[in-house]
């Protein structure tokens, strides 16, 4: 044996297992709270909390099911606190709708009152006892204009009965009756769409578990997913023509949209550039799904075939954005990453034309710098600092409990099984008490410009670590920035007022349709400024039992101008803008 | 893992002896056959791999490294197939969503194999070295494989079937099939330890990773013990039992800890014993 070799061999060993040693430090968080000042200078703005102060004092609480699965109820009963933005009296000033979940809570209604505050209102307007045993309890809310008379109405998908609440002018909300909605099912997501461009609003519905189950009145106790990879029994899908008269029809089948995936986030957009939406569907335990709108007619699965749809992992959200300012909208799905047990990495998916000129994706979370973000839940894209690209807010965080156990251990063990030992809740170890990757930090990634996010989060004033779900992105009191709102799991909504460092520009566009549905849910809006372009899109729900602002806000930086703001309308119709005034509001309707 | 299939030979093996040919192929690939079977099934079927370019990437830094190590250590040009399992071994059940990680445990385990040994033999697996270092120091960017085999038991009893019967012909049936007992046995007493069920405790070995664990990585003729089939399967129990603890202790990667405690320490009483039973005989020569 040759010496020199062997010291050669046990010198490069030892160097070999230093290595990850050394990177281990540019895997830790650099990022330290700092003060208001260095976080005004470094990156332009920073958070603060202030929803007790402004008076939204809403507290999420889950539901108590069926007793055979009093073991693991905080597994099961793990979701439904969303939040979504109406301007439901077209004040001008935007509202919030928070869901609750467990039986006999309230959901709410806080209308902006204009003056920095914000009063409960959904009681005397018949919006908050809506969860009971009997009729099911909230997963989430959206608003759109079903019947187009101008007032946003309200959807609530419901482990349990769909309800269809219009908005009366803003005064009231009367519940429809026979509006087509499945008389039970439990749903996780719901938007609001125009699939066929009819000018009248459609819905979306994706089921959880399996739409036969009463959660409450289990025959037995098989009614986990069957893979913790690969499960398809999971609930329907629905897709449902608006009518316009509060009355929808199922169109699903016909539409070729057939999925018993479990579904926990959906979006809609013009991906492939025909001018019909398509839908984007981030599933748990399978992979992501994507159905590309031929003709508003008929929708093709397009998941395989696009690459978003391999690689199974636990898809928590969907949201939409053009991370490169090059026009084109990227997916971004939140998954499961845990240290040293589960490296899901979250999935951004970036367009690109294939040689035959069909639509590519490609993963590049990882160049980016947005995989990791702990047990993601909702992720949403906006200008946090009106520099002029888009950033993502993400919460995350599944059961924090006890913080001295952890059921990793349980969980790994059980999800590795097969069907036969998945599937059946009987068989999966009792929590007691223990926290499953509770107490997370979320998430704000500031995006550079140049293809990389960096996390500020906790030097920007995010500190808080309970269990995020929905995250909404929002004006909050029309000063041209993004505030954003978080609904918590078991626990208080948060509310991050923005304040920002002055000599950002931005610009505003609230759309209304005409010939398009008067939300103008599918409308894009593309601004060039500055030799810079960016696109963003109208959606009736987006993220994890979220919804956005309605109007679409663009940071510009320091660029005084804009060149021009080019709209395209659900109707398939074109409006450019001229030169568009900054640091304003621009209220177009569809001509 | 890591088979070092260029010991599978009789006169490598010692008493353990291993037929040259299996169905007219050299022994030597039958190993990285079945492994390339098992990947093939499992991507195609389930797409159980990070990505191909990972996987490709642990595979070629094996390759690579074999060659230049076995050049630098003893001048020879090595047969590649060890270094192919043990790159597909750790393409396979490490999780990451970098690339480095793969590159790393490849390295790290080929390295082992030139470094840690003691008259001429292994003291540790080498993947099973590799997959431990990995999730014990960089748990930051590294998991291990932790999903199932997906609802087709068809492909699962495929693996199974397919793999027992070559390790069957290749004389190590006896060490695959104490530990998959010996598991059934331990979930068991664990499941009346801990009151879960016992398919829960059972759960783990349906999935594929226990699949190369149980081929590949505790029945590797290189890093097992040659004493006799007797003292292959005390080590094989004793295995089951550490993880058994570790379980019990919740430890989530339970198996490779196992195989890292016992195999080394198993390996060191067989070294002594096989030195002292030489001795002896050259004595009484």
């Amino acid at each position: 044996m040759n010496k020199f070799g062997r010291i050669f061999a046990v010198i490069l060993f030892i160097a070999l297992l230093s290595v990850p040693f050394w990177l281990r430090g540019s895997y830790s968080s650099p990022q330290v709270q700092v003060d208001s000042q260095a976080a005004l200078d470094r990156y332009g703005f920073y958070f603060t909390e202030v929803a007790n102060e402004i008076g939204v004092k809403f507290a999420h609480t889950s539901p108590r099911l069926d007793p055979k699965l009093d073991h693991i109820m905080p597994i099961i009963a793990s979701m439904g606190a969303g939040v979504s933005v109406v301007d439901f009296d077209r004040d001008g000033w935007n509202d919030l709708y928070f869901t609750n979940s467990s039986e006999g809570s309230k959901n709410a209604l806080y209308r902006n009152n204009g003056d920095g505050t914000f009063t409960d209102v959904a009681a005397p307007l018949g919006i908050a006892d809506l969860n009971s045993r009997e009729n099911g309890v909230s997963m989430g809310a959206v608003w759109g204009d079903f019947d187009n008379d101008g007032f946003e109405d309200l959807l609530v998908y419901k482990w349990g009965r769909t309800e269809l609440y219009k908005n009366n002018g803003g005064q009231s909300f009367t519940r429809l009756e026979d509006t087509g909605f499945p008389a039970w099912a439990n749903i996780n997501t719901a938007i609001w769409l125009d699939f066929d461009r009819d000018g009248t609003l459609d819905v979306f519905l994706g089921g959880y578990f399996r739409e036969s189950l009463d959660l409450w009145s289990l025959p037995d106790s098989k009614m986990m997913p069957e893979s913790f990879e690969y499960a398809r029994n999971g609930g329907r899908k629905y897709l449902l023509r608006g009518l316009g008269n509060g009355k929808f029809e199922d169109v699903t089948a016909a539409a070729g949209i057939e999925s018993s995936r479990w579904a926990l986030a959906a979006g809609s957009a013009d991906f492939d550039g025909n001018g019909f939406p398509d839908i984007f569907i981030a599933n748990d335990y399978a992979v992501s799904e994507l159905f590309l709108n031929q003709d508003g007619k008929r929708f093709v699965a397009a998941g395989e075939t696009s690459g978003v749809g391999f690689s199974p992992k636990s898809g928590m959200n969907a949201s939409f954005g053009d991370v490169l300012n090059d026009g084109r909208l990227s997916i971004y799905v939140s998954n499961i990453s845990e240290e040293g047990i589960l490296l899901q990495g979250n999935n951004l998916w970036v367009p690109r034309q294939d040689k035959t000129g069909g639509l590519k994706y490609d993963n590049q979370a990882n160049n980016f710098g947005v995989e990791l973000g702990g047990w993601s839940w909702a992720a949403q894209f906006g200008d946090l600092n009106n520099d002029g690209t888009q950033d993502i807010f993400l919460t995350n965080g599944y059961i924090s409990a006890d913080k001295t156990a952890n059921y990793w251990y349980d969980y790994s063990k059980v999800t590795v099984g097969h069907n036969a030992i998945i599937g059946d809740a009987a068989n999966w170890p009792s929590m007691e008490g223990r926290s499953l990757a509770g107490f997370q930090q979320k998430r704000v990634w500031l995006n550079d410009g140049a293809g990389r996010f960096n996390d500020v989060a906790l030097a920007i004033g995010v500190k808080e670590t309970l269990d995020g779900r929905g995250v909404a992105l929002v004006d909050l009191w029309n000063r041209g920035v993004l505030d954003v709102v978080v609904a918590s799991q078991n626990g208080p909504a948060l509310i991050y007022k923005n304040n920002s460092a002055p000599g950002k520009n931005w610009i505003a566009f609230e759309l209304e349709g005409s010939e398009s549905n008067r939300s103008a849910f599918g409308a894009s809006v593309t601004l060039y400024w500055n030799g810079k372009r960016q696109r963003q899109d109208l959606t009736g729900g987006i993220g994890f039992c979220s919804q956005n602002q309605r109007r679409l806000h663009f940071g510009l930086g320091t660029s005084g101008s804009v060149e021009k703001a080019e709209i395209v309308w659900p109707s398939g119709k074109k409006t450019t803008i001229e030169s568009p005034g900054v640091g304003q509001v621009h209220k177009i309707k569809e001509q | 893992m890591s088979t070092n299939v260029s010991a599978m030979n009789p006169l490598a093996m010692g008493g353990d002896a291993v037929p040259t040919k299996m169905w007219g192929i050299d022994s030597r690939f039958i190993a990285p056959i079945l492994i390339t079977l098992i990947l093939l099934v499992g991507q195609l079927s389930f797409g159980i791999l990070e990505s191909y370019p990972q996987t490709l990437t642990a595979i070629g830094v094996c390759i690579v490294a074999e060659i230049i190590l076995s050049y630098a250590v003893s001048g020879k040009f090595p047969h590649l197939a060890s270094a192919y399992i043990s790159g597909i071994s750790a393409g396979i059940l490490i999780r990451s969503p970098e690339f480095w990680p793969f590159a790393l445990c490849a390295a790290v385990a080929i390295c082992s194999k030139y470094v840690l040994r003691l008259e001429g033999r292994h003291l540790w697996n080498p993947t099973n070295f590799a997959v431990s270092f990995m999730l014990f120091a960089a748990p930051f960017s590294v998991a291990s494989l932790s999903i199932q085999w997906g609802n087709n038991i068809c492909a699962m009893m495929v693996i199974w079937l397919l793999g027992s019967v070559i390790i069957y012909r290749l004389k190590r049936f006896h060490i695959t099939f104490t530990y998959v007992a010996a598991f059934i046995a331990f979930a068991l007493i664990r499941s009346l330890w801990t009151g879960h069920s016992f398919l829960a405790e059972v759960a783990p070995i349906t999935g594929p990773m226990y699949q190369l664990f149980i081929f590949f990585m505790i029945t590797d003729p290189k890093t097992t013990v040659r004493h006799s089939k007797a003292a292959q399967i005390i080590v094989v129990l004793a295995i089951a039992g550490v993880e058994a603890i570790l379980r019990l202790m919740e430890n989530v990667h339970a198996p490779y800890y196992a195989l890292f405690i016992v195999g080394p320490i198993a390996n060191l009483i067989d070294i002594y014993w096989l030195s002292r039973k030489r001795t002896v005989s050259e004595a009484a020569a």
